[in-house]
């Protein structure tokens, strides 16, 4: 398996965890000692063939990769223009990509003898990806989760429950995202010694963002295999949605020599960007430093994070990867931005076509998708990361449209 | 020479060991943060920790996220902070005061203003949590050519190459955290203090502050036994919370006058 071997030219992150001017190691002197061990681990890991053997078989065995790629041929007919295909992350077990990164840190935390792990979750699914990890392997898990999200996403809370975790419900700052990273960062340096943190996405501190990449990548690297089976070359662009960036990473990475495939990444515009309520970190912020990384920020002139609006839990975060901040600077990926109106068509649109019902995260990129394809010519292929499932969203989905579950 | 190390200077000679009290500026007003520096050293504060008030204080626990909580309702930002120093300076040219925070409001000014900015107000040093030495070489650059102090942290975590890297930066004092966890958690290890202290001494030249778990007048004097100097932060602004707004000012100088003469005591 040729796992990080994909890239020649491409090195970033270097030895401190830079992108660019983006990413480091940006936090307090306590956690010092637990990165340095993480990345030495980490190190040996990676290139260590049992351990890589190890998370191959559990992504096929428990995961149940490769997930397919599918021709959303009604959808593409509907809007006309080039052809959309899906990447089905909605197909893995627990629903969504979030289980590629916690089957890779509990293997690592596994070897590293920590025998409990803390989350941080938004959505809930990196929260239930944790927690059912720590079901397989037999660990204590503890998630953090805004109180807000709590309440938006009560089914995931009750999945983490019936896996034997212990939900947090943290009601500090704006009581969503965010906040459950810091209350996760604040348990990890208390209890670092038994504790392993699984961040969630491709942010935090070196390594994580590197880290949470590499075991995303292999929907990428699955892509690169896939498309030229069923297309007979390489799509044309990806499109993936953006809060974090670790659906969208794990899909570019494997691609970013390949300059002919446009990378685009799809933020949540909330009620638009003018609005002020909004999660288009990279369309609308500017760079700073949170969250142990440097990367744009939704911030104010003061240096304040602004609290974010999505009508998706899993992309309301004010930051975003740093790998992200480093390929829109470059100019290798675009960013754009869609709003909660946009993202609820198309979680309808799609789930009426084809019979896929998106997690309303995804539905960002599906919607930037469908205004894409009529502006192509019918040859074209966009392939959307499709990184999750709705059933999550149900409640949200009814109330939207007035009902009540 | 720095109003830091002179502070310190006249403290070794008169036997004493540094008080150094932590608030959060514009806590529980932005109105109020005067009169406390000033109620400070009036009560014996040798040094003054000015919090800068930030949205996501990962470091901190629920005490001081909420005393950053009450000081942005009123909007108070660095700029604010600077204000606060430049007014408190008109009136105290002795006491050396050491901004407290977060990298992302540095940030958002940008290095070359703040450092600036902080030497016209009269800042001494600056201490920035989560900006290690391997991320600050810039700003501790800016900050030396401004006469300001970079202070840094130390854990029971770090091992014997950290310390000497600290070492290579750091000026004023360094900042021993004598606990693992955010700041107002449980009570302090004077055993693992007092056997890391040593270590850190062999690598660096400076005065050793302990802060983080100090909540009373005994283990301050436990404290001031081993190291240079002493930081409470947490318990203080627990009784910014807990007091009356007219109480305040005394409740705080009862406080902090009685940590001063237990740790005075021979």
């Amino acid at each position: 398996m040729q796992m990080y071997e994909a890239l020649k030219a491409y090195n970033l992150p270097d030895e401190q965890g830079h992108f660019g001017p983006y990413g480091g190691v940006f936090v307090a002197e306590t956690l010092m000692h637990a990165l340095d061990e993480l990345r030495t681990q980490y190190d040996q890991m990676r290139k260590d063939p049992a351990f890589i053997a190890e998370f191959a078989s559990e992504l096929k065995h428990y995961v149940g990769r490769p997930s397919p790629v599918y021709h959303a041929k009604r959808l593409s007919q509907h809007c006309g223009g080039a052809q959309i295909w899906l990447k089905r992350e909605d197909l893995n077990h627990t629903g969504a990509h979030k289980i590629n990164n916690t089957i890779g840190q509990a293997l690592l935390a596994r070897r590293m003898g920590k025998k409990r792990i803390i989350a941080e979750t938004g959505a809930g699914q990196h929260g239930v990806a944790s927690a059912t990890v720590a079901a397989r392997f037999g660990m204590e898990c503890v998630v953090y989760m805004g109180s807000e999200d709590v309440k938006r996403q009560s089914m995931n809370v009750f999945r983490m429950k019936l896996l034997g975790a212990t939900v947090v419900p943290v009601e500090s700052g704006s009581k969503t995202l965010k906040d459950a990273l810091n209350e996760a960062m604040r348990d990890w340096v208390t209890n670092v010694e038994n504790t392993f943190y699984i961040i969630g996405t491709v942010a935090g501190p070196h390594p994580y963002p590197m880290m949470v990449r590499d075991f995303n990548s292999v929907v990428g690297r699955e892509l690169r295999t896939q498309m030229p089976e069923v297309i007979g070359r390489q799509p044309d662009a990806i499109l993936a949605c953006v809060g974090g960036g670790s659906n969208a990473i794990g899909a570019f990475y494997p691609y970013i020599e390949d300059r002919d495939v446009r990378l685009i990444g799809v933020e949540a515009g909330g009620l638009g960007l003018a609005s002020g309520k909004h999660a288009a970190t990279l369309c609308a912020g500017k760079p700073g430093v949170l969250h142990g990384n440097r990367t744009y920020l939704i911030q104010d002139e003061n240096g304040q994070i602004i609290e974010t609006h999505s009508i998706s839990a899993g992309l309301d975060y004010p930051g975003v990867g740093p790998e992200h901040s480093w390929l829109k600077d470059s100019g290798r990926a675009e960013y754009v931005a869609i709003t909660d109106d946009e993202a609820l068509n198309a979680f309808h649109t799609l789930t009426r076509m084809e019979g896929i019902m998106p997690a309303l995260e995804s539905a960002h990129a599906v919607a930037h998708a469908m205004k894409l394809a009529p502006t192509l010519a019918g040859d074209k292929v966009l392939l959307v990361n499709l990184s999750g499932r709705g059933d999550k969203d149900m409640n949200t989905v009814a109330e939207r449209s007035g009902l009540k579950l | 020479m720095s109003r830091i190390a002179e502070t310190f200077k006249k403290l070794q000679s008169q036997k004493k060991q540094a008080l150094i009290p932590f608030v959060t500026a514009g806590d529980p007003a932005p109105a109020m943060t005067v009169p406390i520096m000033r109620a400070l050293v009036s009560a014996g504060a040798d040094i003054l920790e000015l919090g800068v008030p930030f949205s996501d204080p990962m470091a901190d626990g629920p005490t001081i996220q909420r005393s950053s909580e009450r000081a942005l309702k009123h909007n108070v930002g660095l700029k604010d902070v600077l204000g606060f120093v430049r007014e408190f300076r008109t009136s105290d040219t002795t006491t050396p005061v050491v901004l407290m925070g977060y990298a992302n409001p540095i940030e958002a000014m940008g290095y070359v203003t703040f450092a600036a900015s902080a030497q016209s107000a009269g800042v001494d040093g600056v201490l920035v949590v989560d900006y290690p030495p391997e991320e600050s070489k810039d700003l501790v650059g800016l900050l030396k050519k401004c006469g300001i102090d970079s202070i840094f942290l130390l854990s029971p975590t770090s091992e014997e190459g950290r310390i000497e890297q600290v070492g290579r930066m750091a000026s004023g004092y360094i900042y021993y955290v004598s606990l693992k966890g955010v700041t107002g958690a449980a009570n302090i290890d004077l055993k693992e203090v007092g056997a890391k202290l040593p270590l850190i001494r062999s690598h660096i030249k400076l005065p050793i502050g302990v802060g983080f778990g100090i909540r009373d007048a005994q283990t301050a004097k436990a404290i001031a036994s081993i190291s240079d100097a002493v930081v409470i932060g947490s318990r203080l602004v627990q009784e910014i919370e807990s007091s009356q707004p007219d109480q305040l000012i005394g409740n705080l100088s009862t406080l902090v006058g009685g940590i001063r003469r237990a740790m005075d005591e021979r």
